[in-house]
Formats: C-alpha cells, sequence, structure tokens
C-alpha cells in the first residue's frame, strides 16, 4: 500500500467516524419510511421529534461535560427532580415553576462541580453519589414517591410541553434553540475552545493559564441547568411530576453521546453528532414498535447492541487511522 | 495541629475508616436499637448483605484493573431467567447453567474491553442495557414462583447454624481475598491497575487478566443472582439486581479500594457492604424513609473518596 | 552574540529559595537573578534541579523558604497564569500543547481574538497564526490538528505561542533538544529579537555549543545548590563541566566525564537482529544488530526514532514491515511477553509513565517481571521472592527503608535501579536501555555507568540510548546514528567522537524543504 491510498484510508476513516452516525441516521429514516407505512405519516414524524427532545436537552448537557474530560451521571436524577419541582412550582405560577426547577439543579450541578475541580475527586464517584442525593431529595419531597404533583389544566406551564406551532411540539423547538446555542458555545467562544483544551491536555491547559477549575466548575452546573429544564419540559408535557422516571437516564444520554462521535476520553466532539444519536435512539425504538408483533423487551436488547456495533465500528476505524 | 499530623490522620482513615465506621453503627445500634443484639437480627443483616457482598468482590477485582462492570444487575437478572428453565432437571444443573451465562457475559465483556480495547463503562453500558433484555426476552417478562425445595434451601437453608447464603459469600471473600494476594493472577491484576504500560513493557499477560477479572466479575454477579433468587423464592428478571452495580460499586469505593485501580482490599470490600446495608437497616428500624437512607449513603460515599484522595503536591 | 552589560535592577530574582519533596531536597538556599535583556544560562547534571527552580520561578510550585521578586517586588505565584500575567513565560522540553485542537488554535488558547460579538474570530486567528508561524519557518496549514506536526514544529509552535504572549521574561527548558539544525537557526535569530527587544531570557541546555554562542551569564546547580553564577566569556569550558559534576579539572582530563571507560570482549556472531524496521511513519527501514557483549549506542535528536526502534525490538511498537531474530529465530511480532521470556529486556525513557508502579513495593516492582518463573502453579512464594530482591538490592546499592517501601518514594536514581532490578531478575540477554541515566543524581548516574559496562562485560549485549553524548562516545563499542526514522551513520570504535557524531545527525538529507 502506497503513502497516498493509505493517507486517504485514513482520511476517509475519520470521515467515517465523524459522519457515519449521520449516514446511518438518513440511510435508517429511509429504509423506515419504506418499509413501514405508518412511519412517514406526519404524527409520527411529529411524535418521533417531541419523544426526542427531552433526552436530547439532558444529553446536550452531557455532551459538553465529556469533550471537557469528565462525566456526569447525576442527570438522570437531577432530571426528575427538576420535573417535580416544576410540577409542585406550577401552583405558584409559570415564574416558579421554571425557576425554582432550574435554581435547585444547577445548584446539585454546582456543587458537583466544585467538588470536582477543587478536591480532585473523580468524576464518576462524585456524579454517583449525587444521583443518589437528587433521588433521595425528590423521595423527600414527594413523601416517597408517594404524591405526584399535578399540573393544573389551566397552568401556563403547559404549553412549554403541550403546546404546538406549526403542529410541532414546543418542545422540539426549545430543543433546537439550545442545540443552537450549545453548538455556538462550543465551537465560536474562548469558553469552548478552552472544554476542548481541558478534555485533551488538562495538564498542558493548566500550565498554558486556562481556567480549568472555573471551567469545569460552570459545565457541570450548566449540565445540571439542562437536566432541570428537561424536567420542566417534562412535567408541562405530563401534566404532572412523575417520580419515577430518569432512572438510568443518564446512561441513556451518555449512549446517544457517544454514538454522535464524541470522544469518552474528551478532547473531541460535536453538538450535532448528539442530535443524530438521540435521533437514532428514537428511531430504533419507533421501528421496533411499529413492527408490533416483536416483544417490547427487544427494544432494549436492539438499543444495547446498536450502541454496541457503532462502539465497535468507531475503534476499529480509530485503529485503522494510527 | 501540624500539616504532618493530620495527613498522617488522613492516611488512618483511609486504611480504617471503614471499620471504625461499622463499628460505630454497630455501637449505636446496640445502644439506641431494640433486638439488635439478637441472633435473629445478625443473621439477617448479614443474609441480606450477602448478594451485595458478593457482586462487590467481582467488581473490587474489576475496579483494580482500572475497570468497571456495570452489567453485574443485568447478568443477575439473566441468571434469574434461566434458573426456572433448568431447574427441571435439578438444581445443580440450573445453578451450573446460570454460572455459565457469567462467565459467557464476562467473557464478552472482557473480551470487548482487552482486545478491542473499548472503554469499560461503555462496554458494560451496553451489556447492562441488553442484558435485561435479553433476561426478559428468555422468561417472556413473567415473574416465576419456584417451588424446589433443594434449591430454595440455598437461601433460607442453614450449614451449622449459619446461613448457606452467609457461608457461600464468606468463603468466596476469602477465596477473593487468596486470589488477589497470593497468586500471580492476583499480583499481575494489582500492577496492571497501577500502571499498565508498565506492566505491558514488563510482559505481563495484560490482555488475558482483564478478560480474567471480567469473567470473574460475571460468575460472582451470576452467583449473587442465584443466592437472591433463592431467598426470594422466586424468579423475578424484571426487578432482580435493579440498580445492584451502584449498590456494588459504593460498597467497593467506600470500602477503601481507589477507582484508580492499583490496589485491591478485599476485606474493605467486604466491610463496605456491610456498612451499607447497616445505613439501611438502622435508618429503617428507626423510622427513616428511604428517601434519607439514599441521602446518607450519597454522603457516605464522598465522604470516603474524600478522605481517600490523592493530592498533588504543591 | 554582544552582551548587554547591565547594572539595572533585576527583572526576576530569587533570593534564598528552598524547596523540599518527601526524600528530597530539591532546591536549597538559591539565589538568581536575571537582567533585561540577558541570555542567562542555567546548567547543572539532570536532578540538580533546574527543573524545580523553574517551576518556583514559573507558579507551578512556591518555595518553602525564600524569596521570589519580580521587578524588585516579592511576589508569590500560585498558579502558572499568575506568572504568565505578570509577563513570564516558558517553554518546556515536552511540547505542552493540545494535539488534538488545531494549529492556530493551540497558539492563541485563552487569548483568542474575537469579533465585536464577542465570538471567536476564527479568519483572524488562523491568519495571524499563519503570519506569526511563518516567521518561524512554518508553513503548514494551521487549520490542522497540532498532532499531524513533527515534534520539533510543534515545539516551534510552543515557542511562537510564549514569544507572542507580551513575554518579559522567556524561559527556555532545552529547547533546542527536538529541534532540526535548520531549526536551532530558527531559534537562534528569536533569541536574538528578543534579546535587542530588552527581553530577558533564561536558557536551560547541556549543550556546551549553544551555551557558548548565545549565553550572556550562566548559573550553574548542583545538587539543590548554586555552585557558580557569572559572565560566561571567559569561563574556560572544562572548568564549567568541572563545576556541573563536583569533580576536580584533572580527573575529568584523565578520566573523562562519565563512569563508562571499561573495555569490552565483543563476540563476532550478532546475538539480536532487527531487520528493516519500519512502521507508522515514525520508523523507515532501520536495522540494528547486538553482540554479546557489546554496547551499541543509538545516537540522534528527540523524535528521530532511537525509541521507536527499542520498543520495536521488545514488540511494543506497531511495525508494518521487519523482522527481529534472537539468535537466529524471529520473534513474533508484537508479542512482549514472548520477547521477554526470550531474554529481551527494555527500559522505557519514562520510568513514571512506563516504568514503576507506584503504589507497589520496591520488592514486587523488581520482581514483576520475573513473577512467572518465581512462582509455581501460580502460587507466590515469597521466600524465592526475598531472596532476589536481597541480592539485587545489595548489588545495585538500592537506598530504601526496607524492600517493603512505596516505590514512588524513593528517589529518581533509586527508582531506575529498581528497574534495572526487575530487569536484570529475568537473567536476560539482551538489555535495551532507554534514557537510562536522565534525572538522576551524580551519585546514581556514575553507578548506572558503571553497571552498564559490568552487564556488558558479562556478555549481555546492550542497545544504548541517550542525549548525553558524553555517554555515548565513552560508553558505546558502536554507534548508530538515526535521523527522521531512518539510519543514516554508523561509527565504531576511535571515529566515535563528538564531531563525528554531530556531523552525522546533521548531515543533509534528501528531505529538505
Amino acid at each position: 500500500m502506497t503513502a497516498t491510498t493509505s493517507a486517504r484510508n485514513a482520511a476517509l476513516a475519520g470521515v467515517l467516524q465523524r459522519q457515519g452516525a449521520a449516514v446511518v441516521l438518513v440511510l435508517g429514516i429511509g429504509l423506515a419510511w419504506i418499509s413501514f407505512p405508518r412511519f412517514g405519516s406526519a404524527d409520527n414524524l411529529r411524535d418521533l421529534a417531541l419523544q426526542s427532545s427531552f433526552l436530547a436537552v439532558i444529553a446536550l448537557g452531557m455532551t459538553f461535560v465529556i469533550i471537557s474530560g469528565g462525566i456526569d451521571l447525576s442527570v438522570g436524577s437531577n432530571y426528575a427532580l427538576g420535573g417535580v419541582l416544576a410540577a409542585y412550582g406550577a401552583q405558584y405560577g409559570l415564574l416558579v415553576a421554571i425557576l425554582l426547577p432550574l435554581a435547585v439543579c444547577s445548584l446539585i450541578g454546582l456543587v458537583n462541580g466544585l467538588l470536582i475541580a477543587r478536591t480532585g475527586m473523580a468524576p464518576f464517584i462524585v456524579t454517583l453519589a449525587s444521583l443518589l442525593f437528587a433521588r433521595g431529595l425528590l423521595l423527600a419531597l414527594t413523601s416517597e414517591g408517594a404524591t405526584t404533583y399535578k399540573v393544573d389544566g389551566g397552568s401556563a406551564l403547559l404549553w412549554l410541553g403541550q403546546g404546538t406551532i406549526f403542529g410541532v411540539g414546543v418542545p422540539v423547538y426549545l430543543a433546537l434553540i439550545l442545540f443552537g446555542f450549545g453548538s455556538v458555545l462550543l465551537r465560536r467562544t474562548r469558553f469552548g475552545q478552552s472544554l476542548f483544551a481541558i478534555g485533551g491536555a488538562e495538564q498542558s491547559s493548566l500550565l498554558m493559564g486556562l481556567p480549568v477549575a472555573r471551567t469545569k466548575i460552570a459545565i457541570y452546573t450548566l449540565s445540571g441547568a439542562l437536566a432541570g429544564f428537561a424536567g420542566i419540559l417534562t412535567a408541562a408535557y405530563l401534566q404532572s411530576g412523575v417520580t419515577v422516571i430518569g432512572v438510568g437516564t443518564e446512561l441513556d444520554a451518555i449512549s446517544v453521546v457517544v454514538i454522535g462521535g464524541t470522544l469518552l476520553t474528551g478532547g473531541a466532539g460535536t453538538v450535532i453528532g448528539t442530535l443524530v444519536g438521540v435521533l437514532l435512539r428514537t428511531l430504533i425504538q419507533n421501528v421496533i414498535n411499529q413492527i408490533g408483533t416483536l416483544d417490547s423487551n427487544y427494544q432494549t436488547v436492539v438499543s444495547g447492541a446498536f450502541l454496541l456495533i457503532v462502539v465497535v465500528i468507531q475503534r476499529l476505524l480509530a485503529r485503522s487511522r494510527n | 495541629m501540624s500539616s504532618v499530623t493530620l495527613t498522617r490522620n488522613r492516611a488512618w482513615l483511609q486504611e480504617y475508616g471503614v471499620y471504625l465506621a461499622v463499628a460505630v453503627l454497630v455501637l449505636f445500634n446496640v445502644v439506641f436499637t431494640e433486638n439488635f443484639l439478637s441472633a435473629a437480627n445478625f443473621r439477617t443483616q448479614l443474609v441480606q448483605a450477602a448478594p451485595v457482598c458478593v457482586v462487590a468482590l467481582g467488581m473490587a477485582l474489576v475496579i483494580g484493573t482500572e475497570g468497571i462492570d456495570l452489567s453485574v444487575g443485568s447478568v443477575m437478572s439473566v441468571a434469574a431467567a434461566l434458573i426456572p428453565l433448568y431447574l427441571g432437571a435439578g438444581p445443580l444443573t440450573a445453578v451450573i447453567v446460570a454460572v455459565i451465562a457469567g462467565l459467557v457475559s464476562g467473557l464478552f465483556s472482557g473480551f470487548l474491553v482487552a482486545h478491542l480495547g473499548i472503554q469499560p463503562i461503555i462496554a458494560t453500558l451496553a451489556l447492562l442495557v441488553g442484558g435485561r433484555g435479553i433476561a426478559l426476552v428468555i422468561a417472556h417478562g413473567q415473574l416465576v414462583q419456584l417451588h424446589n425445595p433443594d434449591f430454595l434451601a440455598l437461601g433460607t437453608g442453614d450449614v451449622l447454624g449459619v446461613p448457606i447464603m452467609v457461608l457461600v459469600a464468606g468463603v468466596l471473600a476469602v477465596l477473593t481475598g487468596f486470589l488477589v494476594q497470593r497468586t500471580t493472577f492476583g499480583r499481575q491484576l494489582v500492577a496492571i491497575g497501577g500502571n499498565r504500560a508498565a506492566s505491558t513493557l514488563a510482559g505481563l499477560p495484560v490482555k488475558r487478566v482483564l478478560v480474567g477479572v471480567y469473567v470473574i466479575s460475571g460468575a460472582l454477579a451470576a452467583v449473587a443472582g442465584i443466592l437472591a433468587t433463592a431467598r426470594l423464592g422466586a424468579s423475578d428478571p424484571n426487578d432482580l439486581g435493579l440498580l445492584m452495580e451502584l449498590s456494588a460499586i459504593t460498597a467497593v469505593v467506600v470500602g477503601g479500594t481507589p477507582l484508580t485501580g492499583g490496589r485491591v482490599r478485599v476485606l474493605g470490600t467486604v466491610f463496605g457492604a456491610l456498612l451499607m446495608q447497616l445505613v439501611n437497616a438502622t435508618l429503617i428500624k428507626h423510622d427513616l424513609p428511604a428517601s434519607a437512607a439514599q441521602m446518607v449513603q450519597a454522603a457516605i460515599i464522598v465522604a470516603a473518596v474524600y478522605v481517600a484522595r490523592e493530592r498533588s503536591s504543591r | 552574540m554582544t552582551t548587554v552589560v547591565t547594572t539595572t535592577a533585576p527583572v526576576l530574582e530569587v533570593a534564598g529559595v528552598t524547596k523540599r519533596f518527601p526524600g528530597t531536597l530539591a532546591l536549597d538556599d538559591v539565589s538568581f537573578a536575571l537582567r533585561p535583556g540577558e541570555v542567562h544560562a542555567l546548567v547543572g547534571e539532570n536532578g540538580a534541579g533546574k527543573s524545580t527552580l523553574i517551576k518556583v520561578l514559573t507558579g507551578v510550585y512556591q518555595a518553602d523558604e525564600g524569596e521570589v521578586r519580580h521587578l524588585g517586588e516579592p511576589v508569590t505565584f500560585k498558579r502558572p497564569i499568575e506568572a504568565q500575567q505578570a509577563g513570564i513565560s516558558t517553554i518546556y522540553q515536552e511540547v505542552n500543547l493540545v494535539p488534538l485542537m488545531s494549529i492556530a488554535s493551540n497558539v492563541f488558547l485563552g487569548r483568542e481574538p474575537r469579533t465585536r460579538a464577542g465570538l471567536v474570530d476564527w479568519s483572524t486567528m488562523n491568519s495571524q497564526a499563519r503570519e506569526l508561524l511563518a516567521g518561524y519557518g512554518i508553513h503548514d496549514d494551521v487549520r490542522r490538528p497540532l498532532h499531524t506536526l513533527g515534534v520539533g514544529a510543534q515545539q516551534m509552535v510552543a515557542l511562537a505561542r510564549a514569544v507572542s504572549t507580551d513575554a518579559k521574561v522567556v524561559i527556555m527548558d532545552e529547547p533546542t533538544s527536538s529541534l532540526e539544525p535548520r531549526e536551532v537557526e530558527t531559534l537562534f535569530e528569536v533569541l536574538n529579537r528578543l534579546h535587542a527587544s530588552g527581553i530577558a531570557i533564561v536558557y536551560v541546555s547541556h549543550r556546551m555549543d549553544e551555551l557558548y554562542r548565545v549565553c550572556d551569564s550562566v548559573t550553574v546547580l548542583r545538587d539543590g545548590r548554586v555552585v557558580h553564577s557569572g559572565p560566561l566569556a571567559g569561563l574556560p569550558r572544562i572548568e564549567l563541566v568541572s563545576l556541573m559534576l563536583g569533580r576536580e579539572i584533572r580527573q575529568i582530563r584523565e578520566e573523562g566525564v562519565t563512569a563508562f571507560g571499561e573495555e569490552h570482549e565483543v563476540e563476532k556472531e550478532p546475538l539480536l537482529k532487527a531487520e528493516n524496521l519500519s512502521g507508522a511513519r515514525r520508523l523507515h527501514d532501520v536495522s540494528v544488530s547486538i553482540r554479546p557483549g557489546e554496547v551499541v549506542g543509538l545516537a540522534g535528536l528527540l523524535g528521530s526514532g532511537r525509541s521507536e526502534t527499542a520498543r520495536a525490538i521488545v514488540g511494543a511498537f506497531p511495525l508494518d514491515g521487519g523482522s527481529v531474530l534472537l539468535a537466529g529465530k524471529p520473534l513474533k511480532r508484537g508479542r512482549i511477553a514472548a520477547a521477554v521470556r526470550a531474554g529481551i529486556a527494555l527500559l522505557a525513557e519514562d520510568r513514571k509513565a512506563d516504568g514503576i508502579i507506584p503504589n507497589l513495593s520496591v520488592r514486587e516492582n523488581i520482581v514483576l517481571a520475573a513473577l512467572p518463573r518465581l512462582s509455581p502453579f501460580g502460587l507466590i512464594r515469597k521466600s524465592k521472592q526475598d531472596q532476589i530482591v536481597r541480592i539485587f538490592m545489595e548489588r545495585l546499592r538500592i537506598k530504601a527503608a526496607s524492600p517493603d517501601q512505596k516505590v514512588s518514594e524513593l528517589s529518581g536514581g533509586n527508582q531506575q535501579k529498581v528497574l534495572l532490578a526487575r530487569w536484570l531478575a529475568t537473567g536476560p540477554k539482551i538489555l535495551l536501555l532507554d534514557e537510562p541515566t536522565r534525572g538522576i543524581d551524580v551519585g546514581a548516574k556514575a553507578e548506572v555507568q558503571a553497571l552498564i559496562d559490568e552487564l556488558a562485560q558479562e556478555g549481555l549485549g546492550v542497545l544504548l540510548i541517550s542525549s548525553e553524548l558524553e555517554e555515548l562516545i565513552d560508553g558505546a563499542d558502536r554507534v548508530v546514528v538515526l535521523r527522521d526514522g531512518g539510519v543514516v551513520g554508523e561509527l565504531s570504535g576511535d571515529a566515535i567522537t563528538e564531531e563525528n557524531v554531530l556531523a552525522a545527525i546533521a548531515a543533509e538529507g534528501d528531505n529538505d524543504v
């Protein structure tokens, strides 16, 4: 193999790794459209978009955290907590319904960030503890899970989750707006640059004088805030603060971020990749539903297998580039 | 207090903290909880701690190599799903099949991590997600009551006054300790977790050892699933082992085994499992709700890791 | 370089600085002054305290005693950013940039030019970076990731970055260790520019030629103490060396700078033959052979492929082509364990990353590679281990409280000896040593050099990689010179001189741009 062909192969592998998920998504949508008559219906597509938006918001925060070299296992519990607080706060008006969960969930993220940045404890274990703490807090606020706060039918909050614009759900727009901001933040700000630097070479970043601690604290706070926001949207959508949601959601978020091409080791990744990852996940679930005759448990098996296949392919591609 | 004394105190806490915590908690309960000192209560506490302890032993080995095994709960679920299918051929067959399932799962995880170089968190995450699904497909989502007396004895029976579950956990703990301290495999495991690059250059069979720890973790998770199912008297793949990975990781971390690898504290892990069990039991006995239990658990984890953190030189 | 003789106030000063680490006194009452426009050499053997001093100056460490003064005022830099903001810029020996990010991003990290909306202005950043780097001889597309550049070019990017912040003091730690001769000239041009604009430079290097060409004054550190400080002109080289080593000039003249010197009996037939090693665009058709009793030196710049060659021989480097034969039998590619069993041992360059298992004891570190042989049926036999450990701790004079002490608590020199013991315990036939005396104190250095001689005399074949030319000149029977991953020359016997080695390294290749 000549030098040029091997260089070209390496470049191709790089493109595949980055855009592979998008290609699979397009192919997948195409196949599903052809195979399942109900798939292409406007209702189904709108539903797909809506279902994706909640996890997408959570995964956005996770994308930033992972790019900076960390991980946030608390987002699932934080998300559920946000939903409960939003439903609870709705009785006091829209402002409370939004600010209360944002404040509390950001605070939890802030504590994560402080512990990680200032004491050198591993993000895995700190956010694991937060996962337990936030879930415990949620139980405490809802009489051990017995109370499900209902959002009043006339509440302004409901529009955030159940409203539609041109027939498409409001959460979809909100998610897209957040992703837009997120993309700009990542690729066009000094803050975004420092995320890549810290994730790619933390020691060098320190020596170069980057504000590593401050950046880490900010990113975990943001992750908490986004999880809380997703909770607000869910509470609005379900019209209640469901206490049992969010279990394992952090793992779903990690899955879609990884499928989207962001390196788990940090230092590289995109926001759009995460969006693709979320859509792929929803697509798989939807397709299994469309098949109808399959045991719904196959959904998880396929999800797990899909994650595995994607990760293995990414790994093989990375190897071939070296 | 001079800074040197503080470091020494912290080092002591790091080493013996978990034992101290268990002792303090036992003492507290002896004084404030009725019937704590009864044989029946001791029995209950130990039996309830046994499954977590067994899983945590495997988890400790994996963490010792700087890895993690998130699939343990799903392996328990698969074990539970398989048992009723083979119980007809006798309890021994059912147990063997379940353990083999655990071994195979571990082999798969180990292959992904060691030979394909996939991060342990992602590899075992995929198994966590897919594994329970497989278990539910095998069991058609059903909960099955079990009636085989020999099998159920695993969960409820005694040998010389000691519950079989506790015996199994105890024997496994001793074997794990022996493995870590007195076998080449164990010492190599610890070295690999301490510095993988150096161990590779020193000619250690890194891939073989890594696959080995995941296989052991899978097998131990299967054993825990068998014991828990026997005690429950039913195969419940839906709920068995749910969030078990969190409990196991907690026990390991609280017991003083660092997440960064390079050291495995078997006795610490056993006491870590005991501590978390006692915390739960204490809170329940004093009518404190589950929410409090979780928040206390979170605080304990943070405290344990805070004490154990490495200080960078300044 | 003309000296700007100044009696002006120092821009940066340390006074009576002491710094302790567990087990070592790194700096002992060190005082040092740097004036504007001065190019001040900081020299000393490895382990003398140079990098510690630099880290104190740049806020990575804080002194335990003494003062650091900036423009006359006492300061304490608690973090690197504070030193940078005070105008002190550092270039380290290892490139401390972010490989995955683009070249331009690395140059401007933390100070990216922004549009009026506050967003990063990519086009301005890229064009500014392009212009800046052109002045450093780098014409690559600045949007490509940093890791696509060679090590030398990456170092130039680091230099460009350091200089482009409004630095008043630039500290350079072994700046030429990865640079081609052409790049070295560029570096000196940059130094001239800086010097002319009144910027003070601390220049750390052990390359005499460079020091005498570029520096005005010198401070010599030895074992953490300042043993000399003053102008460089008028200080004979041999006196400078004598100050660095702490040996009499007469001694050095007679015995040479290193502890090498014994004659080895070399057998005729090579024991190890590495042929046509190629791989990963870092090695191109490298062939090396080693005979029993022979010390083969590998010379070349950083990035020339020396470490890669050694790693390839033991199977730790991905090869596309070539083979390694031990006693005529080919070794399977990539099988490190098999190579170790066959008798090849590699002492890696970075003992922290690739050598010691920090939390394990001295004993466990020593027996690590020999475990399979010491443990029948996979069970540890402590008595067997104790014996081996005792033998080697004595022979290598490893200083530790006990064999059970954590190896991370030992000094660099003793850690290196532990690693040597690890390999000797496997009874190797071929010993590959990658910078065996780097970062250890003078005493341990001499011991290791003498040991290498002994081992060669006992019939081991040794491959010696060292960036200190004196070690190769004194210690090697044959020197193979590498450049850009290929062999460019071989010297034997009396032809091994500093001039000849440097000439071979610098020889014009066919890859000039």
